[in-house]
């Protein structure tokens, strides 16, 4: 994939050039459709959860007060508690798995094999996220799953049993990880492959192993990628909210309905009736998930790199 | 002291602290002009229906109705006798646990300004939330039945107590559609094989358990491990866990002796396995241990669809006695699980049609005689009692064990905007398959039940 888009990019890049202005209009026809569709979809929204978030239902102006509100929930601790816990298992497993199954792609495996490794690791993000849920819902349950031997001998004779509070974390991640990792592998195994074969040669020459390479010259290599691999996932991680929404439905109700921020948000918006109380714990996930993506991009020098 | 250096830093200094004193200043006279966030509750407003306006009525107009799948062919039924109504029928997720799909869509048609059924099926929590407004100046979902849509002497029909749930600031709501009265189902099959009584008292209960644990390990007299199941026995139990003292407080005291004098019961007979922590509605469960039920302390519908249907228990083994009584008690109290409520819209365009539509589904007998659960209303009950497919199926008479826990629902346990079975799904059935008691669960339990009522408005006790 990477390969093909460098191949259409360069020469139209080049042609563009000296002509610039006259294309102009095209291109902004072109991308005017996916501007007017984020304006509605995406800054309008924000904009208007702004709003909510600091007035009150009849519609004056409130401060902060809405914030210390939702802060005083006794659910809103527990669910970014949840969601924290979740997000540093889940970014550990994919940054730690995804780069270490791409570097063994990369070097030790078959090109032939390697594709074929790298379409089945795609298939299961190919899944619409409800129905990996699904799947995992069949995984879980001893009393369907194809794996029952597995959690039997784990202790776990029933679904209740599965659920316990303290393992959901893990749960989530493991769904995560299934659905999501697979991707990530196959765009990291793109970029190992923009490392030029020159600089792994050179290596090679001075007397460095695979491991040594990896790890001395091709992580480094793609720390930008990787860097961008977890803002992303960072963002997606806060949004928790179909795989304990589900959960919770189809082990009727073991599973709180306030597990996460975002379940939060959605009891105060459709249980209690209080749109504003919503709309301030998504402004604090928008904080949360932008801090975190500001000290990654500053801790990370994403863009320094980019400039070389 | 140190010297505060020269006189351009301390001129510095005062300006930054003149500054800071002047944000400060300006960040309280913006908090100071701040409103609260939340209006409604603190002008402790509850403006309810004493002044019910219907919106323009048109006459004939089409009406919408929205009805769980199980109601569904009552609806088509009324349809197919009444042709000159045009009705649109939804089906929609009424019934389920702690389902909020009803609550969600209120709530944006509140904001969008139309789109509401006229005509719906719910669950008595809905009726909570349904009875006041959403959000200042809008109108309560749920029109009023007593000003001038349904005559008060259908509604002194119902079975006493049964419409409390949809009474609020002295106006009727909703129309009960039936009850879900709890009541001591048994085996009578293996009761007279072994040689066992039915139990009358929950000492006899408690005694029957432990004996059944010993001689036939195994078989079981009931389960906690449902959503519900605490509906079934800290209800029967009177527990104040949900007692609304003003329409604003709630009672919530776990620590009662008549909440611990049922976990303490409880938690014997789940050590000595007689009572299951795994729900009779769990995955797996009708597989595993439905034959092995001998005895459920559990609503009148358990006998169609957990025997019957869910644990395809043979015809004429299954028999229902009257709630059990405590120490020193000469009637007994009993719960309630659901018992579903028809509500008509206060949005409607043609009250007149929606409120007959109501009226129809919960009293007829054309349609109660065949209904699928003991139906509210008391002339309907007794229909629903003579109909053959509603007894045939029992070893004996269900009838007076039904008639009298229908008349002996404790109305202590109040219904609140929120669902009853949220806290104990997630914080008491997780502790139970986690090894934990029921009575040591208690405080968590009350702390979540408290929890749920303050963000949901109300003041909460604890004694």
């Amino acid at each position: 994939m990477t390969l093909a888009t460098q191949r259409i990019a360069v020469p139209r890049r080049r042609a563009a050039t000296p002509r610039r202005r006259a294309g102009g209009a095209a291109g902004y026809l072109f991308v005017a459709g996916y501007t007017v569709l984020l304006l509605a979809f995406g800054v309008f929204p924000t904009c208007y959860a702004f709003y909510l978030a600091y007035t009150n239902e009849a519609g004056s102006f409130t401060g902060l007060n809405q914030f210390t509100k939702v802060a005083a929930d006794p659910r809103f601790g527990p669910a970014f508690s949840h969601v924290l816990l979740y997000l540093v298992l889940w970014l550990v497993a994919l940054v730690v798995l995804t780069v270490l199954v791409a570097v063994v792609l990369r070097s030790r495996v078959r090109a032939s094999v390697s594709a074929l490794f790298r379409f089945l690791y795609y298939l299961p993000g190919a899944l619409a996220g409800v129905a990996s849920v699904l799947v995992w819902l069949f995984m879980l349950d001893p009393d369907v799953s194809p794996v029952s031997w597995l959690l039997k001998a784990m202790g776990l004779d029933t679904f209740a049993a599965v659920l316990a509070p303290g393992d959901l974390p893990v749960i989530f991640m493991l769904i995560a990880f299934w659905t999501g990792a697979g991707g990530w592998m196959v765009v990291m195994y793109g970029a190992l492959n923009n490392i030029p074969d020159e600089v792994l040669e050179a290596a090679r020459m001075d007397g460095a192993g695979p491991w040594r390479t990896a790890w001395h010259i091709q992580i480094p290599m793609i720390r930008q990628w990787i860097a961008y691999m977890t803002i992303l996932a960072f963002a997606g991680g806060t949004q928790l909210f179909v795989e304990p929404q589900l959960l919770q439905t189809a082990s009727l109700g073991r599973v709180s309905p306030a597990w996460s921020p975002n379940q939060l948000a959605y009891v105060y918006a459709f249980q209690q009736g209080d749109f504003n109380g919503a709309a301030a714990i998504s402004v604090f996930l928008l904080a949360l998930g932008l801090l975190c993506a500001g000290l990654l991009v500053w801790r990370s020098n994403m863009f320094t790199l980019d400039e070389k | 002291m140190r010297s505060s250096g020269s006189p351009r830093t301390a001129l510095r200094r005062r300006a930054e602290r003149a500054g800071a004193a002047l944000a400060a200043l300006a960040a309280a006279a913006v908090l100071a002009g701040c409103a609260s966030a939340d209006p409604v509750k603190d002008t402790g407003a509850q403006p309810g229906h004493a002044d019910f306006k219907p919106v323009a009525q048109k006459d004939g107009s089409p009406i919408t109705v929205w009805a769980d799948s199980t109601r569904l062919p009552s609806v088509q039924a009324y349809q197919k006798a009444h042709p000159d109504v045009k009705m649109k029928i939804v089906t929609y997720d009424g019934g389920a646990d702690g389902s909020t799909y009803l609550q969600t869509k209120v709530q944006l048609f509140d904001r969008t300004g139309n789109g509401w059924p006229d005509v719906v099926f719910g669950t008595p929590t809905d009726v909570t939330w349904a009875s006041a407004p959403t959000k200042p100046g809008a109108k309560p979902f749920a029109a009023p039945l007593d000003q001038k849509l349904v005559p008060q002497s259908t509604l002194d029909g119902f079975a006493k107590g049964s419409l409390t749930p949809c009474q609020f600031n002295g106006h009727t709501y909703c129309l009960r559609n039936d009850i879900a009265q709890v009541v001591l189902w048994y085996n009578k099959s293996l009761m007279d094989r072994w040689g066992y009584q039915v139990p009358t008292t929950w000492a006899q209960y408690e005694a029957l358990g432990l004996k059944v644990a010993k001689e036939h390990p195994g078989y079981l007299v009931g389960s906690a491990g449902d959503t519900n199941s605490q509906e079934s026995y800290l209800w029967s139990s009177q527990c104040p866990a949900f007692d609304l003292v003003k329409p604003d407080t709630l009672r919530v005291d776990l620590q009662d002796p008549k909440c611990t004098r049922m976990t303490t019961l409880l938690d014997k007979l789940i050590s000595a396995k007689a009572v299951s922590t795994e729900g009779f509605f769990s995955q797996g469960f009708a597989k595993s241990s439905g034959s092995k039920v001998l005895m459920a302390y559990g609503p009148s519908w358990y006998g169609q669809y957990l025997f019957k249907t869910a644990f395809h228990t043979p015809a004429k083994q299954m028999a229902a006695a009257a709630p059990l009584t405590w120490p020193g008690e000469t009637t007994a109290s009993t719960g309630n699980v659901g018992g579903g409520v028809w509500m008509v819209s206060s949005h409607s365009a043609n009250l007149k049609a929606s409120a007959a539509l109501a009226t129809w589904l919960t009293t007829s007998n054309d349609n109660q005689a065949a209904a699928p659960t003991y139906p509210a209303y008391t002339p309907a009950a007794t229909a629903w009692l003579a109909n053959p497919a509603n007894r045939d199926y029992f070893a004996a008479d269900v009838s007076a064990p039904f008639q009298q826990a229908a008349n002996s629902v404790w109305t202590g346990w109040s219904n609140t905007k929120f669902s009853d079975a949220t806290a104990w799904s997630s914080v008491v059935l997780p502790a139970l398959t986690d090894g934990k008691t029921l009575t040591a669960t208690l405080p968590a339990w009350q702390k979540a039940i408290s929890d749920e009522a303050k963000s949901n408005g109300y003041q909460v006790t604890n004694q």
